[in-house]
């Protein structure tokens, strides 16, 4: 990069790329891996589910994503109170040994929008046990403070509901997180392609955090390194500072001399 | 799975009975399963077993035990 940008600090930890990607919706763990590789990622989401018991030769995750390579980012996808989800990260946190995890209490079925008191309230016990909390959020400003003031190492809120593909639906309450927040501000779901990291970026987004955009594209290893390119173009907008908009044209060319 | 002999012990593993000799250590649960100790984590009736304890810990008839590991997510 022209410019040396700062790297991403998250709870003390040092990022060179700002894409975190997720694990799951991939043909295989082998397409996975190649989609992480692809994306320049440094951290991944991973999930914490049960052993299958039957199938003990089923691939596991570990064997083609290095936990040595790649920071392990477990995830509580599927938990809907505060309960199931501290339950899951004290198994992760056992499992993995490590405390950097990412939070998220659903609250509904259908658009998968985050149950915030309950958000609130496990990310308070999570703190008190000593875990960093990096978390998923709804767009409100005043909850996405509330979050920071109690502890969060990152504020992830949503940018339209997970899986959907839909952009940044409200990049005036993005701005406003990022604007007031003295952690790190990731857009955290919604993403569908590659515009719409850029502009989270150059909202003046920390980061961005997706899944599906990249598992569910036909060619998912293009659209990983499509993603590493558009974040960092974003990342290089935002700091090279865009132009002001104007309502009407300004040539580019001068206008003294003409014939 | 109902009529199991006197001898036996049931515990609920990942939500199915399954039947034992007698109470085990979690280190030799996990053997009898073939589950390797390393890249898991085991949770006993609610309570987390540290990988420290798997020798010593024991599990008994009608415990509940939950084995997990991470796969892929978002």
């Amino acid at each position: 990069m022209g410019l040396k940008d700062e790297k991403l600090v998250i709870a003390g930890r040092e990022f060179s790329s700002r894409l975190i990607v997720g694990t799951g919706k991939y043909k295989d763990y082998a397409e996975n891996a190649a989609a992480a590789e692809a994306a320049g990622a440094e951290i991944v989401t991973v999930a914490v589910r049960r052993v299958n018991l039957t199938d003990k030769d089923e691939p596991m995750l570990v064997d083609y994503i290095d936990p040595k390579k790649f920071t392990y980012l477990p995830n509580t996808a599927g938990c809907f109170t505060g309960e199931d989800a501290v339950r899951t990260l004290r198994l992760a946190r056992e499992a993995g040994d490590w405390t950097l995890v990412k939070l998220e209490v659903l609250g509904d079925e259908k658009t998968l929008y985050p149950n915030m008191p309950e958000t609130l309230r496990a990310a308070e016990l999570l703190i008190k046990e000593g875990f960093e909390v990096m978390v998923y959020c709804s767009d409100d400003p005043i909850l996405a403070k509330q979050l920071e003031d109690i502890g969060c190492c990152a504020i992830m809120p949503l940018a339209a509901p997970i899986g959907s593909g839909l952009g940044i639906q409200n990049p005036v309450n993005i701005r406003l997180i990022i604007e007031q927040a003295n952690v790190p501000v990731l857009v955290d779901a919604g993403v569908g392609t590659a515009s719409d990291a850029a502009i989270a970026m150059e909202l003046g987004c920390d980061g961005v955090l997706m899944n599906t955009a990249i598992a569910e594209a036909k060619n998912p290893i293009l659209m990983a390194e499509a993603m590493k390119n558009a974040v960092i173009a974003g990342r290089q907008a935002y700091l090279a500072g865009r132009m002001q908009k104007r309502l009407y044209a300004d040539p580019s060319s001068p206008i003294g001399g003409l014939i | 799975m109902n009529d199991k002999p006197a001898d036996t012990i049931e515990i609920i593993v990942n939500g199915e009975a399954q039947l034992f000799e007698a109470s085990l250590s979690v280190a030799a649960l996990l053997a009898k399963l073939g589950l390797p100790a390393k890249k898991i984590a085991v949770e006993h009736n609610l309570e987390i077993v540290p990988k420290s304890a798997y020798g010593a810990h024991m599990v008994d008839a009608g415990d509940r035990i939950e084995i997990v590991h991470f796969i892929g997510g978002g």
